[in-house]
């Protein structure tokens, strides 16, 4: 689960971590009053959950409480789209309004899970301000690593060498290391997946000194581990997820919204995913993923495929279950309770195997809907797309139905 | 023959008065595996299944020699389950719950160097060594009815393509010797090569099956090993050839992450390696078959 740029700097600041000077805003109104406190000038940002804010638009520089609340105006309620949005970007419902600040080098700070190594891994470059994959890919020796004992946790000594190493001047160095501290607590005590400073920048404080402050936040979480971090589940946007996803989550179903037009509706995230590239392979593009989750009822199975259903471009579906510890004719009455609430004319191909699967087919059979049962993953692959193929030739050709 | 656990393996179920735990210890009491305890904090001195009950996985073991365990306890408590299985001494530890917190499987994997324990799982269908008479064992939630005593291994990360395999194995006359689920997360126990290892020094199998999926190098790593390592032929499966990058598919372990860990990446280090990889997941079994006749091993791995 991700949260917010200014939802994490707040953490931060719980954390000691120095942050700039900054306030939130819903309205042009509140971005005007809160530019008149804040003074000087200000950066304003849309808070969206994804990076290349500022390429598309999304960070601008403003000197007045005027232009502040103009620049509010122009991002709220947009849709942001950045390179990670992808082309249905992500709603702007509020703007972080921080006080610009005079930046002299950008460094990069981050925790992560290295699943390899099973450690947390801490990664510094004297290269912030940009993409750290691309630093990766072009200046792999600019890039520093530091894998962490989960018993004897990030130590001063292991910050201070990579301080030297990233290039922090000799007076900022206790700063960097107390930050990195607080970062890594953070990440334990709030069961982080990722915290990301990018950049982490030199700039000068209040009187005239150098001091390090971070720029940007991005915070991840352990979805495992929300159900002992309550403050953090309750800062979960459900506007920044695409709406079906959010929906699939709160209906417990594992979901992702796809481009393609064929939906699928599978039990078990490795079928799912092999059910997804049989369609590819037969010349169709999936739609979604799903894993309805082996403990799947028939208004489970419904739910999961209303939302496919709702998923727009789709041109069919194929359904999928081996009945381990499943029951298949509750699948199965499932996608028929669906299909009659929707009067759906949509082509619909379901292999069933398994526990309860002979009661399935017989449902299917008996309910009069256009369903074909197909025996293996590979002709209902194949049969969906026949199917679908069919189904167009019909639609662009109206005058031949006559 | 076997590896991990077979018939005679005594076992302890961990969480065994839960809805899950109790559900799935009759279909493994069932299936012949040899149950001799159930653990529930607080309950102990009762009786679950017809087993007696104790309060911690010591008693049990002491009071009736089990060696393994199967975990069924939520994921709030499934980290310290596993600790305690280590420290009991147990030799094999199945992990079935979901969504146990990263960072506890952190300190968990951390702890259990140097221990005999061997951890399965966490977030997987466990294994099965298949039995005739009623006498296997099933560690877990894999069906019961689909598995038929063989020679060929099967590792997994996933549970529903490890179902898939073992049913289309068996529909072919080719029978498993064991079948082992490692699971979907990110930081689990046994990993491809260490399953891979035991396989290879079980004279009773014959050939191997591994079917991985997009995240992580686990597949690459097994191909490198198979490739130096192994003189048994094997076939494999990858999932996640269309799955978008930057997105979790459905297991915590199942992302591309900055690019890495694409199901190409993996075809093309098992390809590599002179594995062939299967197309689609219900011609992994055909796969196998075609592969055993070139080399000679097809009679020999179908069952009387």
């Amino acid at each position: 689960m991700n949260i917010h740029e200014y939802q994490a700097k707040e953490l931060f600041r719980q954390y000691g971590i120095p942050v700039p000077d900054g306030l939130t805003a819903a309205t042009p109104e509140e971005a005007e009053s809160a530019a008149l406190r804040l003074g000087g000038p200000l950066v304003v940002k849309a808070q969206v959950q994804a990076g290349g804010r500022g390429q598309a638009g999304g960070v601008k520089l403003v000197r007045t409480p005027p232009e502040a609340g103009n620049a509010a105006a122009a991002l709220l309620g947009r849709v942001l789209r950045t390179r990670q949005t992808g082309a249905a970007g992500k709603p702007v419902h509020q703007v972080l309004l921080e006080k610009a600040l005079d930046i002299s080098h950008e460094y990069y700070l981050s925790l992560s899970i290295d699943s390899a190594a099973e450690q947390v891994a801490l990664v510094a470059s004297g290269e912030g301000g940009m993409d750290i994959e691309e630093v990766a890919a072009g200046r792999p020796e600019r890039i520093c690593r530091v894998n962490i004992d989960p018993f004897i946790g990030l130590r001063a000594y292991q910050l201070l060498e990579l301080a030297g190493a990233i290039g922090i001047p000799p007076s900022l160095k206790r700063q960097f290391t107390s930050i990195g501290l607080a970062l890594y607590r953070l990440f334990t005590e709030k069961d982080c997946a990722m915290l990301e400073i990018n950049p982490l920048a030199l700039v000068e404080n209040g009187e005239g000194k150098p001091a390090l402050v971070a720029l940007d936040a991005k915070a991840g979480f352990d979805a495992g581990a929300l159900f002992r971090q309550p403050d953090i589940a309750a800062l979960r946007d459900r506007a920044q997820e695409p709406p079906l996803e959010a929906r699939a989550f709160d209906a417990g179903l594992n979901y992702v919204s796809l481009k393609g037009n064929i939906g699928c509706l599978v039990i078990g995230a490795g079928l799912a995913m092999a059910t997804m590239d049989a369609i590819k392979l037969f010349g169709g593009e999936p739609g979604n993923f799903l894993d309805c989750g082996s403990n799947s009822k028939t208004e489970d199975s419904r739910e999961a495929f209303e939302i496919i259903l709702a998923e727009p471009g789709i041109e069919g579906i194929l359904v999928n279950v081996f009945g381990g510890i499943t029951q298949t004719d509750l699948v199965a009455a499932g996608v028929i309770e669906a299909l009659r609430r929707h009067r759906e004319q949509l082509p619909v191909v379901v292999r069933l195997e398994g526990t309860g699967s002979a009661e399935a087919n017989r449902l299917l059979l008996d309910s009069g809907l256009n369903v074909q049962l197909a025996g293996s993953l590979t002709e209902g692959a194949e049969m969906i797309m026949k199917l679908v193929a069919s189904q167009k030739g019909r639609k662009s050709r109206p005058g031949a139905m006559l | 023959m076997s590896i991990l656990a077979d018939e005679n393996t005594k076992v302890v179920i961990q969480g065994i008065t839960g809805a899950h735990g109790l559900k799935h210890t009759r279909l493994m009491l069932d299936f012949g595996t040899k149950i001799v305890a159930g653990v529930t904090p607080g309950k102990g001195g009762g009786v679950c299944c017809g087993l007696p009950v104790f309060d911690t996985v010591r008693e049990a073991a002491g009071a009736t020699g089990a060696t393994a365990s199967v975990i069924f306890v939520p994921p709030a408590g499934a980290a310290e389950a596993i600790l305690e299985a280590a420290d009991a001494g147990l030799a094999l530890c199945v992990c079935i719950t979901e969504n146990i917190p990263v960072q506890d499987m952190l300190r968990v994997k951390h702890y259990l160097r140097g221990k005999s324990l061997r951890l399965v799982g966490p977030n997987g269908p466990g294994l099965v060594t298949a039995g005739v008479n009623g006498k296997g064992c099933k560690l877990g939630i894999m069906p019961g009815d689909i598995h038929l005593p063989g020679h060929v291994g099967v590792v997994s990360r996933s549970g529903s393509l490890t179902y898939e395999t073992i049913k289309q194995l068996s529909r072919a006359g080719i029978g498993q010797s064991s079948s082992v689920g490692i699971g979907g997360d990110p930081i689990r126990g046994l990993n491809f090569v260490d399953v891979l290892e035991a396989f290879e020094a079980d004279p009773e199998t014959y050939a191997l099956v591994l079917i991985g999926e997009i995240g992580g190098n686990g597949e690459q790593e097994a191909a490198a090993w198979l490739r130096e390592h192994s003189s048994k032929p094997a076939v494999a499966f990858i999932g996640g050839r269309t799955a978008p990058p930057g997105k979790r598919m459905g297991h915590a372990g199942a992302v591309i992450a900055g690019g890495k860990g694409t199901a190409a990446e993996k075809v093309a280090a098992l390809a590599a390696g002179g594995i062939p990889v299967a197309e689609t997941s219900d011609l992994i079994g055909a796969t196998l078959a075609g592969h055993l006749q070139k080399r000679g091993l097809y009679a020999k791995c179908l069952a009387r």
